[in-house]
């Protein structure tokens, strides 16, 4: 097995709080990799690292072999990013921006022209290719900002946050556009908030929090740990929750959690909802509300760490 | 127009070759000399282009200086000069430093608009020389600065600014013009250094005026210096405006020109020597 990609104890401190407190990646060559963890976590500061922005204050990363520090322009020369805010130039256009970077990594004029009217046309951006950036809506930014990490070829492409602030649509059109690429074969490293996108697009995942990995697994053995859905229970009579709980609890491993009168509980399939509901019949619990939903990104976490992904530094269950 | 490219089926299955290259490209151990001066130069393009888009940008590196010619000449040039064109044969080799000297804060606003919108990001990933944003930038602004002060020459002499005379005029000119471009150049060091430090472009901006305002106008740029209190004709003899337009003046138009050329140039080396480093510094610890 090859790995594009590989981070072995990275920290990195800003002042004096850890942004980064020794994270280990390993991210196999032609895979999407998914790193997934709330605002704050250390996804940012991990890609720069990981794409030479930024160096680590301990620990080593390589990319396809070539050390992240000491063979950062071999590293650039693999590896494309696309930030989080588009960073093209406003004012050029379309065209000109993709041109430029051609020009810039060392193809000739003639072939930075074909190479920005190709890329164009992939994100379907041909007839606003000379329009300045400015005049382009939030998807179209990102289109062109990953074309613009495209242009040179790269091996390794690292998506920091590639549907924040998008719109629904815009989104599913990204993912789209990633699920595209990795047909080409390139390594992507993407980092997201979003469960749902990790699950969708990686085919595998880190979950990181305050700068640590704290599980790491494909999608599917996320889930069965965590549970991807959950479950919710109210029950008619308030007095009925212990009841509820005691039943809830045979189905998963997850510890469930009751809100007012509401038992939440992270579940592994659907399958778990008819035998639920089963069960709630032959103890004669009478139910108001029965749910069943996709585990939200806050609710892995509680799964996984104990504690909401909103609670202050410090809370850290490791 | 508005977005051209909504969601049609949303599958893009056509991916022309984005992955692939790298493996059947040899990678480079570093950037060649050859390369880091055609990245300057595509970097150069990249700024020389936004005029097109930004047409407004040329009043900025135009028509400022144009305003500066003919407001002085015409409006003060009488009073301070006796007559408008015996101020202008004073005042034109003045108003091309402080014009040159006011092109460099673009250096340092464009500089530091970069670094805030995250284009820098985006070129610092490429592998590129560590000095091409910065090279490149600098040469878009000589370049930007050649084109003003050929255009100041140009209507300085419609309004009756003419050249000394002498066989080695044309020479002179041209040294003029070199001073001008080197010392702003050396120069502008101290502006990259201050747009590295500064949270924003509008910071440059206020900074470059607070500062380059005032040193241009105690200088005799505009206005000799004899009837200045002494204690500022003091400064205004050791300011270096002053000495580029008395070099400058002395190459192009009559007068001594040796030793304000000579001032002129050490102050453009401690410039460079004090300012180039520490700018190069902070330029390589934001990006």
């Amino acid at each position: 097995m090859t790995y594009s990609i590989m981070a072995e104890g990275l920290v990195k401190r800003f002042g004096g709080t850890a942004a980064l407190d020794g994270i280990d990646l390993a991210v196999r060559a032609g895979s999407v990799f998914g790193l997934l963890g709330p605002n704050g976590a250390g996804k940012t500061t991990a890609v720069r690292i990981l794409a030479t922005l930024l160096h680590p204050d301990g620990g080593h990363a390589a990319v396809c072999g070539h050390d992240v520090v000491t063979h950062a322009h071999q590293v650039r020369q693999l590896t494309g990013l696309t930030g989080q805010y588009a960073s093209v130039d406003e004012t050029l256009t379309g065209q000109e921006n993709l041109f430029l970077i051609g020009r810039l990594t060392g193809q000739s004029r003639p072939e930075s022209r074909a190479r920005a009217r190709d890329l164009l046309a992939t994100f379907r951006l041909t007839d606003a290719g000379d329009r300045a950036v400015k005049t382009y809506s939030g998807g179209m930014r990102r289109r062109l900002d990953l074309a613009a990490s495209l242009v040179s070829r790269p091996r390794v492409l690292y998506l920091d946050e590639p549907t924040t602030g998008l719109d629904p649509l815009s989104r599913n059109e990204m993912w789209d556009v990633v699920r595209g690429l990795t047909a080409t074969g390139v390594t992507v490293l993407l980092t997201t908030q979003y469960l749902d996108e990790a699950d969708q697009l990686a085919s595998e995942i880190a979950v990181i929090d305050h700068g640590a990995v704290i599980a790491t697994g494909t999608p599917e053995e996320l889930k069965a740990r965590t549970g991807a859905l959950t479950l919710a229970v109210r029950p008619a009579e308030p007095a009925e929750v212990p009841a509820v709980l005691a039943i809830v609890a045979g189905f998963t491993r997850a510890e469930p959690e009751v809100r007012n009168t509401t038992v939440t509980v992270a579940v592994g399939d659907e399958a778990v909802m008819p035998a639920v509901v089963g069960r709630l019949e032959q103890a004669g619990v009478r139910v108001a509300e029965l749910t069943l939903r996709g585990s939200s990104l806050d609710e892995v976490f509680l799964s996984l760490t104990g504690h909401r992904t909103e609670e202050p530094e410090g809370s850290v269950a490791a | 127009m508005t977005e051209v490219s909504t969601v049609t089926d949303s599958t893009i299955s056509d991916y022309p070759d984005v992955g692939d290259g790298a493996g059947a490209r040899a990678l480079t151990p570093r950037v060649g000399p050859l390369e880091g001066l055609q990245q300057t130069f595509s970097l150069a393009w990249r700024t020389l282009v936004q005029i097109r888009h930004n047409p407004l940008e040329i009043i900025d590196f135009s028509v400022q200086p144009l305003m500066f010619v003919l407001l002085f000449t015409y409006v003060f040039g009488g009073a301070i000069g006796g007559s408008p064109h015996a101020y202008l044969m004073f005042a034109l080799p003045g108003i091309i430093v402080q014009n040159s000297l006011f092109t460099t804060l673009n250096t340092a606003t464009g500089l530091s608009t970069d670094l805030k919108e995250g284009f820098f990001d985006r070129l610092r990933s490429l592998p590129i020389a560590r000095f091409a944003p910065l090279s490149g930038r600098i040469l878009a602004d000589i370049a930007k600065q050649a084109w003003a002060v050929g255009m100041l020459l140009g209507v300085g002499a419609i309004m009756g600014f003419r050249f000394g005379a002498g066989a080695g005029r044309p020479l002179g000119v041209l040294a003029g013009i070199g001073l001008v471009l080197v010392s702003t150049l050396a120069i502008s060091w101290a502006l990259v250094l201050v747009s590295m430090l500064a949270a924003n472009p509008e910071k440059v901006q206020i900074f470059g005026f607070v500062v380059l305002f005032p040193i241009t106008f105690t200088s005799d740029a505009f206005v000799r210096t004899a009837s200045m209190p002494g204690w500022l004709q003091a400064w205004s003899k050791a300011n270096p405006v002053s000495l580029i337009s008395d070099a400058v003046r002395g190459l192009m138009v009559s007068g001594p020109a040796a030793r304000p050329v000579v001032e002129s140039l050490l102050y453009a080396v401690a410039f460079t020597v004090v300012f180039a480093p520490l700018a190069v510094r902070a330029f390589k610890r934001r990006v």
